[in-house]
């Protein structure tokens, strides 16, 4: 379209200049003052261009907060989280699109239902179950009177016990426990045509084949989508792995790390704020997910509006 | 739904077990427990449990800092959503005109989204620091004037700028997405009938941005909720004089730092049912939405 | 090689008939074709022999064995749908080949099968291409292949041209017979094209919301079309109709503007019964007004380059004629016209249904 707005135009790339400085200025000056001494960091006025401390307070973070194994951990967990959603979506978008059965809606709304609460919101009672993921079939079992008649009967005594607290499985099963990835593959296989699933038919293919040679090759880039999302997810949570680990040297993340690097009274005990190595390992952290974003932009942005949360 | 499908079989239980099993456990069970919790005293991991009917939501909501809680969490989610979408959607408009560098702007805007909370609340921890960020300029023309860890209005204000970074990204990226899928022809028939750029986004696009508008809304309000946790933590910790105290953070310092779980349990029950009726206007949102397109 | 029994199949959804009753048996190495504008069920019947659907009374049976359980893999067809189905992710080659790789045919074995049947049908250049770098025509080619490849039984096309443009599908057309009278499969083809239907089929089956209307070769329907609907439906330009009533004594039709159209032989209709009188554009001639049968006035003239379409109107009732004569006369000219009641057909004004007596046995043309 021929349309000559040179104002228009000028006015455009100023504002959204404005906006992008809006959104730059204080990831800059945390990564400005990630770049000098505790010295500069605190001496006013601020600083606005970089020092030449980065890699200096890169390294006295990574060995304040022991970054390395909590690094493995966080991506362990990540990687988790999106190993397993992408299958227990996958398997359970396919059951609900492919097969006809009875209960098929009840099914699909009792997991449509999980988008509604997040795990922020229920987290008092999610972590009780944590201390004992068998701990609600415990309770099925002595209130049905299973555990009693097994105890009366064969004389033993019925006791599920498994303790999830500072686990990886205790980390990441319940964040994925949501149905966010289900949805997406289900809006996916509803677009699948039917007569491909007719052709697949005629040549003799059953199910679990179909799914492992058409649907699958066919989600790549569904799977590209989700597993983008459910990484930024993953590797951001903060307060249920606060929660669920107490044993940080062996199980902490990464980004619950950052809780302990807040200089207040506690860290510092009343001496000058250690704001640079605070702003260091807060750019460490914030890396992965980053990278992911900008690199995966476009099926991050496709899987992002897809799943509509 | 579809007409072509398998033959029931075997496999079907076997590919729903999984998913049913975790959310079971890690979603219906939990959300059965805060219900029970909520309606009985209990001691913190074990001892007996009695039934106390609404006892425990009448001790909540006789509680002022309750009420000064759900105030501030109110407040909070009003104002970042407000921001945050504001600033998108003007952003979202003018990165729309598709003019030269587009995609570095659109870069650019969308990053912040992989940034954890606890890492946008440290970050500007930093930057709101009264001895070390930029504000301490201001301190140093009338010493003492700010500081968040002394005036709530300050802390709240932090707490808000900071909600509204993160949120920015998310809805930029719908309400672009919402603007591409506007077809080029009704562009065009626009340009020809005379409207130029600016009168197009105030007689085209943003009507027809509406939709978007009010699922966007819903969706951040519910994440001021319940994504709040790390910004705040980190940021302000809930202080000071429990200004900043959002009501997830109470649930957590009630419950895991107060030992209060019932009293945390009724706070659970109170915003599942404040988040899920946000949910249900969304869905029914949504619901017609997919019936129109 | 299979003849297929239909027999008594009904086909329901919910409380919604699709089909009801239909019978009908397709002979070994036939090429069946079933017509039908869409929603008539004719579709369905194809699916209820693929077996991708369900069928909800009576029973169908390829080769003598009553399939109606069986998986469509088990019932030995292939299919080509209208849209190709082909698998978006798979090389032409993986697409043809993959019903042997399902059936666990050797590697070796299948790349053989794979190339020759990919010749047979003018794409051995195309193996390696995913089905999106492909025109319409070499789609299509790719689903016959995908079927032929499996030596079938039995042949279903579910209106297989009817994404191609006017050219192609004349090609395709041919390519099709072409193929069925080299490998002899039993095919049934469903489409809602008359011409196809006509050129492709041994017989034809006319269905009409869910029933079978008729069911003979094509000539056999053309020119004694068993009710008002098929003579409707077949022919194009489509058959004229004119109303009105038997006069016994007079052994004419009187239509309703006053007419009286004299039939050649006994129609065996009662006196005043009322009558649907059927001619076909290409046997009606001009005549000057006054001159013919009954007068009619021209409403538009189109050019089909060797024969003119005349529109007209005998009183309201619109009535088409094919003529050579380059005459134009003007829109609203009165013109007389005479019928050839050789071929004219008679149906019941209250059934539809043709009446058979010995106005069919002085036509001139042979039935088949």
């Amino acid at each position: 379209m021929i349309e000559r707005t040179p104002i228009l135009n000028l006015a455009t790339h100023l504002i959204l200049a404005v906006g992008l400085v809006l959104i730059l200025v204080p990831i800059w000056l945390a990564f400005v003052a990630a770049t000098h001494d505790l010295q500069a960091v605190n001496s006013a006025p601020v600083e606005f261009w970089p020092g030449d401390q980065l890699w200096p307070n890169l390294k006295e973070a990574w060995a304040l907060s022991d970054f390395g194994q909590k690094f493995v951990n966080s991506f362990i967990v990540a990687i988790g989280v999106v190993v397993g959603k992408i299958t227990l979506a996958c398997l359970t978008a396919f059951a609900l699109v492919f097969f006809q059965f009875r209960g098929r809606m009840v099914i699909f709304w009792a997991i449509f239902i999980t988008l509604m609460l997040p795990l922020e919101v229920r987290i008092v009672p999610t972590y009780a179950v944590a201390a004992n993921a068998l701990s609600p079939f415990q309770t099925i079992m002595d209130w049905t009177g299973i555990s009693w008649l097994l105890n009366s009967l064969a004389g033993i005594e019925v006791s599920l016990e498994w303790n999830l607290l500072n686990s990886y499985t205790g980390l990441i099963l319940p964040l994925v426990a949501t149905a966010t990835g289900t949805f997406l593959y289900r809006q996916f296989f509803l677009t699948i045509p039917d007569e491909l699933v007719e052709a697949a038919r005629m040549d003799g293919a059953g199910p679990l084949r179909f799914l492992w040679d058409i649907l699958i090759p066919l989600s790549k880039t569904n799977i590209a989508a989700l597993a983008t999302i459910m990484f930024v997810y993953a590797w951001n949570q903060y307060l249920w792995p606060l929660l669920v680990v107490t044993d940080r040297a062996n199980y902490g993340v990464v980004v619950v790390q950052l809780s302990d690097l807040v200089p207040d009274q506690l860290t510092t005990g009343g001496g000058t704020p250690t704001w640079h190595l605070a702003m260091a390992a807060t750019m460490v952290v914030m890396l992965p997910p980053i990278l992911i974003v900008i690199f995966m932009q476009r099926w991050f942005v496709r899987g992002l509006i897809n799943t509509d949360k | 739904m579809r007409r072509a499908h398998f033959k029931f079989s075997w496999i079907v239980p076997l590919l729903l077990a999984p998913q049913l099993l975790v959310i079971f456990t890690f979603f219906y069970w939990p959300s059965a427990q805060a219900l029970y919790w909520a309606f009985t005293l209990e001691q913190p991991w074990g001892g007996g449990n009695t039934w106390v009917g609404l006892q425990n939501f009448r001790k909540v909501l006789s509680d002022p800092y309750y009420w000064g809680s759900v105030r501030v969490s109110v407040i909070y989610a009003l104002a970042t959503t407000v921001l945050a979408m504001g600033m998108a959607l003007t952003l979202a408009l003018f990165v729309d005109r598709q003019l030269a560098g587009y995609r570095a702007w659109r870069v650019g805007i969308i990053w912040p989204y992989a940034v954890a909370a606890p890492a946008v609340g440290l970050a500007f921890n930093f930057v709101f620091n009264p001895g070390a960020g930029i504000f301490s300029v201001i301190n140093t023309l009338s010493p003492g004037w700010w500081d968040l860890s002394k005036y709530p209005w300050q802390a709240v204000t932090a707490i808000v700028i900071a909600g509204a970074w993160k949120q920015v990204a998310y809805s930029f990226i719908f309400f672009l997405a919402a603007l591409q899928s506007i077809p080029r022809s009704l562009t065009e028939a626009a340009a020809m009938d005379g409207a130029r750029p600016l009168r197009r986004m105030i007689d085209l696009q943003l009507p027809l941005l509406t939709p978007t508008f009010f699922f966007l809304l819903v969706i951040n309000i519910t994440d001021s909720f319940t994504d709040s946790f790390g910004i705040v933590d980190t940021l302000t910790g809930g202080g000071p004089f429990r200004a900043t105290d959002l009501m997830v953070y109470k649930i957590y310092s009630d419950g895991f730092r107060g030992f209060d779980y019932s009293g945390a349990a009724a706070q659970s029950i109170i915003l599942m049912c404040l988040v899920m009726a946000l949910t249900f206007i969304q869905f029914r949102y949504v619901e017609r939405r997919v019936h129109y397109t | 090689m299979a003849e297929i029994a239909i027999r008594n199949v009904t086909k329901t959804y919910g409380k919604t008939t699709i089909m009801q009753g239909v019978n009908l048996t397709i002979h070994n190495g036939e090429f069946v074709v079933i017509l039908g504008p869409s929603g008539c069920g004719k579709s369905t019947l194809l699916r209820l022999i693929a077996g991708l659907e369900e069928i909800t009374a009576g029973e169908i049976a390829i080769a003598g064995q009553v399939v109606n359980d069986l998986e469509p893999r088990e019932r030995g067809c292939a299919m080509v749908f209208q849209n190709y189905a082909l698998y978006p992710h798979m090389t032409v080659a993986e697409n043809v080949g993959y019903a042997l790789k399902v059936a666990g045919v050797p590697k070796a074995e299948r790349m053989a099968r794979v190339a020759e049947t990919a010749k047979s049908v003018g794409l051995a250049d195309f193996l390696d291409r995913k089905p999106g770098q492909l025109s319409g025509g070499q789609r299509q080619r790719v689903a016959m292949a995908r079927a032929i490849i499996r030596e079938p039984k039995v042949f279903l096309f579910d209106e297989p041209l009817s994404n191609l443009d006017a050219k192609l599908r004349v090609q395709m057309r041919h390519e099709i017979r072409r193929i069925h009278n080299q490998i002899k499969a039993t095919s049934v083809f469903v489409t809602h094209d008359q011409h196809e239907g006509m050129t492709l089929a041994d017989r034809l089956v006319v269905m009409n919301k869910g029933t079978i209307e008729q069911v003979g070769t094509p000539a056999e329907i053309y020119d004694r079309p068993a009710s008002l609907y098929v003579a409707g439906f077949i022919g194009s330009p489509a058959m004229n109709f004119l109303p009105g009533q038997y006069s016994a004594a007079r052994r004419a039709v009187v239509l309703e503007g006053g007419a009286v159209i004299g039939l050649p032989g006994d129609p065996g209709a009662s006196d005043g019964q009322f009558v649907q009188l059927g001619i076909r554009p290409e046997h009606v001639a001009l005549r000057a007004p006054g001159h013919g049968m009954i007068d009619a006035r021209l409403e538009i003239v189109e050019d089909l380059g060797a024969s003119r379409l005349w529109n007209l109107r005998i009183e309201d009732i619109p009535f088409s004629l094919i003529t050579e004569a380059r005459a134009h006369p003007p829109v609203g000219a009165t013109t007389g016209l005479v019928l050839d009641l050789r071929h004219a057909h008679l149906f019941d004004g209250a059934t539809g249904k043709r009446m058979e007596t010995t106005l069919g046995a002085l036509r001139a043309v042979p039935a088949q």
